[in-house]
């Protein structure tokens, strides 16, 4: 039985089971045992999913290139990190997003096309979270976290096996709001996973402006169980995701998952990594990429065939043809939209700005017509 | 009829709505076995259980924030935080998440949300205690902000207010939490949340206040009465909506208006209501809208408080003065 690394600074032993060169999965005492489910067809399933959501990401950021998006925050290099999670929940469970969680969101059922008219500025959400059991990205950094919690919290009062996860960076723990949502979720055991994806970087500021230790060590003075995988091992991300979840369902409360990766791309379409970071450290990271990580193990299990790496692009071609389309296709909302859903009901002085707004624009006033 | 303390008032219409539905919780700091620093949540822990009525630990942020997650569970969270000075470590979730989940979501997601916070000087309080940040809140959309002032009304508006589906900021006037009236625990009430109400009636100038000011006006209202000036006062209730309406007919009748807070004058919600009523009432007004508040300093020791807070004599003044204008 071996038990892999990576090598992290100050750190060596979060979680793998895909061998970073080829050749069989590494044996983990506890992780192994919650992936043993996962066969053949399960292993290109997920590299069909690492494939489409890279070429989506891609997508996306050509689209912002050519002015049809405001912004966009690329999640290259985070794909294992977010699909190993993804896939070890339930369509029940309720995701708390941070803004880059683009392949959750994408596993989560959420139409591409709307992931982009949030970056487009068409709207501040794009999907109902209630059809997908997922918010919508949350942009003041760290502060989904609580509402998981809260969450959680209805969770256990109505005896349900649902969870909650929230996902979140290294920049997020120097928040509050972290300290605040640990420290409730454990008060009330709350039924929920803290997943950080330590991609290395809150846009600029590397993650030791963050914090001095590990940030795994984190969780232990609130009495949270915590986990550290290689957030670029996908089958080792869904193993310690299901890990959690398991205890959450089983009424053991919150755990703390610290995913190892790297941002690869810049913060948002509007950053300049090169001012911050240099290519070799760039060039390390590549060699570590997620998506060639289990193609090696495919190609050693003689799954890397022509047919099923054609399939997997064409697939991821689709999408991105789709996304293009649906993102150039989009109707943007009436200007009187802005006084909609502001509240749940009526406010007088929002109708009296309404009606002025639409008199002003000579905009033909269908809601007081019909009133 | 029943007559009963502001608090008491209050603590009843919470048990109220405890018992009519099963989705509304009590969540704050002290509010279980302690029944809140001023007991206004006294036993309700005991009637309806921990998973219903619990504490919380120590951080304000987590209230709203975790109530937040509740809301979208289905639940119907109503958070105590404990004073006044006390809400600011939670402004970000209240105004930057609170108020905005509903339009972001396009109106997927409600956040029937009840913030209960007892604000407002007068009892010789320390630092932090006696503040009356009503005015932040009402400029963020999404949020809603009413004030109690009365046992009577705050027992049918707290009801209302956890009734919403949008979130409500609940401001009881802490010195007045041990004022009695008679209160008819099965009426049905007359006044929607966000109506305001014409306390006094009367027919040379018209005193809007809200909350704790709403006894300081109808005092001074009386004391005019005797000197032969008939003051008409008008509890706005709402701070966000202003029931423009019911300030507009009074001032109509009137022709003069004094507002009445303890929050500071500048920026407060005298500011709002002086601009609109001049917009709307201009050829109406005898003399210019007046102000009565809070001065542009931090709230004071308790020692000096008195100096800062209007009393009768300075809202008689200002009617004085506006009498004066002919």
């Amino acid at each position: 039985m071996s038990i892999a690394s990576i090598e992290i600074t100050g750190h060596t032993d979060a979680v793998a089971l895909l061998p970073a060169v080829g050749g069989d999965l590494l044996l983990h005492p506890i992780f192994s045992a919650y992936v043993s489910d996962i066969g053949d067809a399960d292993l290109v399933d997920m590299y069909t999913d690492l494939v489409v959501v890279r070429r989506i990401d891609a997508e996306a950021t050509a689209l912002q290139r050519q002015g049809e998006l405001g912004l966009w925050a690329p999640m290259l290099g985070q794909e294992a990190a977010q699909v190993g999670s993804a896939r070890a929940l339930r369509k029940k469970d309720f995701v708390f997003a941070s803004y880059r969680e683009h392949a959750v969101a994408y596993l989560r059922g959420v139409d591409p096309t709307m992931i982009l008219r949030f970056w487009r500025g068409s709207t501040h959400s794009g999907w109902n979270p209630y059809e997908v059991n997922m918010t919508t990205p949350a942009i003041v950094v760290g502060s989904q976290m609580l509402h998981a919690v809260g969450y959680g919290m209805g969770i256990r009062r109505d005896r349900s096996d649902d969870i909650a996860i929230t996902y979140f960076g290294d920049g997020a723990t120097s928040q509050g709001d972290f300290s605040e949502a640990l420290g409730f979720a454990a008060s009330f055991a709350a039924p929920v996973v803290f997943f950080c994806q330590n991609n290395q970087f809150a846009i600029s500021a590397p993650v030791g402006v963050q914090t001095t230790v590990p940030i795994v060590q984190r969780a232990a003075g609130f009495g949270i169980e915590a986990v550290q995988v290689d957030g670029n091992d996908v089958l080792a991300v869904l193993a310690v995701t299901r890990y959690a979840a398991e205890r959450a369902r089983n009424g053991e409360g919150p755990t703390f998952i610290e995913a190892v990766t790297y941002r690869m791309g810049p913060h948002t379409t509007s950053d300049d990594p090169t001012r911050y970071r240099n290519a070799e450290e760039v060039a390390r990271w590549k060699e570590r990429d997620p998506i060639n990580r289990l193609l090696r193990t495919l190609e050693h299990r003689g799954l890397a065939t022509p047919q099923m790496l054609a399939a997997a692009e064409a697939t991821a071609s689709e999408f991105a043809a789709s996304v293009r389309a649906g993102c150039l296709g989009t109707v943007e909302p009436a200007p009187e939209s802005i006084f909609e859903n502001v509240y749940a009901e009526p406010h007088s002085l929002l109708e009296e700005e309404r009606a002025e707004f639409v008199s002003y624009h000579g905009i033909p006033d269908t809601k007081t017509a019909e009133r | 009829m029943t007559t009963l303390s502001l608090a008491k008032a209050i603590n009843a219409g919470l048990r109220r709505s405890l018992g009519s539905d099963d989705r509304v919780m009590l969540m704050g700091e002290d509010v279980g076995a302690l029944g809140g620093v001023f007991r206004v949540t006294d036993q309700l822990q005991a009637e309806f259980g921990r998973e219903r009525v619990f504490d919380t630990p120590l951080a304000e942020s987590g209230i709203i924030g975790t109530a937040i997650g509740l809301a979208m569970r289905g639940y119907r969270p109503v958070c105590e935080i404990q004073f006044d000075g006390f809400i600011y470590p939670a402004f970000d979730q209240i105004v930057s998440q609170l108020a905005k989940i509903h339009k972001r979501t396009d109106g997927a997601v409600t956040v029937p949300l009840t913030i209960r916070v007892p604000y407002g000087g007068g009892i010789g309080a320390v630092e932090h205690h006696s503040e009356s940040p009503e005015a932040y809140f009402a400029h963020t959309a999404g949020l809603r902000v009413v004030s109690c002032s009365s046992a009577d009304d705050a027992y049918a508006m707290i009801q209302q207010a956890i009734a919403s589906d949008d979130p409500v900021l609940f401001f009881e006037p802490k010195r007045r939490y041990w004022d009695k009236e008679d209160v008819d625990l099965e009426a049905i009430p007359t006044l929607g949340l966000y109506d305001a109400r014409v306390v006094t009636e009367g027919t040379d100038l018209t005193v809007v206040a809200y909350g704790p000011m709403v006894a300081t006006s109808v005092a001074a209202a009386r004391e005019a009465a005797s000197e032969g000036t008939s003051v008409e006062v008008i509890d706005l209730r709402s701070l966000s909506p202003i029931d423009f309406g019911t300030i507009e007919r009074s001032v109509a009748k009137t022709g003069r208006l004094v507002v009445v807070h303890e929050a500071p004058v500048f920026l407060g919600l005298g500011a709002e209501i002086a601009a609109r009523i001049s917009e709307r009432c201009f050829w109406m007004l005898e003399s210019p809208v007046i102000r009565v508040g809070g001065y542009s300093t931090p709230y004071p020791p308790s020692k000096v408080e008195q100096y800062y807070l209007p009393d009768i004599d300075r809202v008689l003044d200002a009617v004085d003065r506006s009498l004066a204008v002919q």
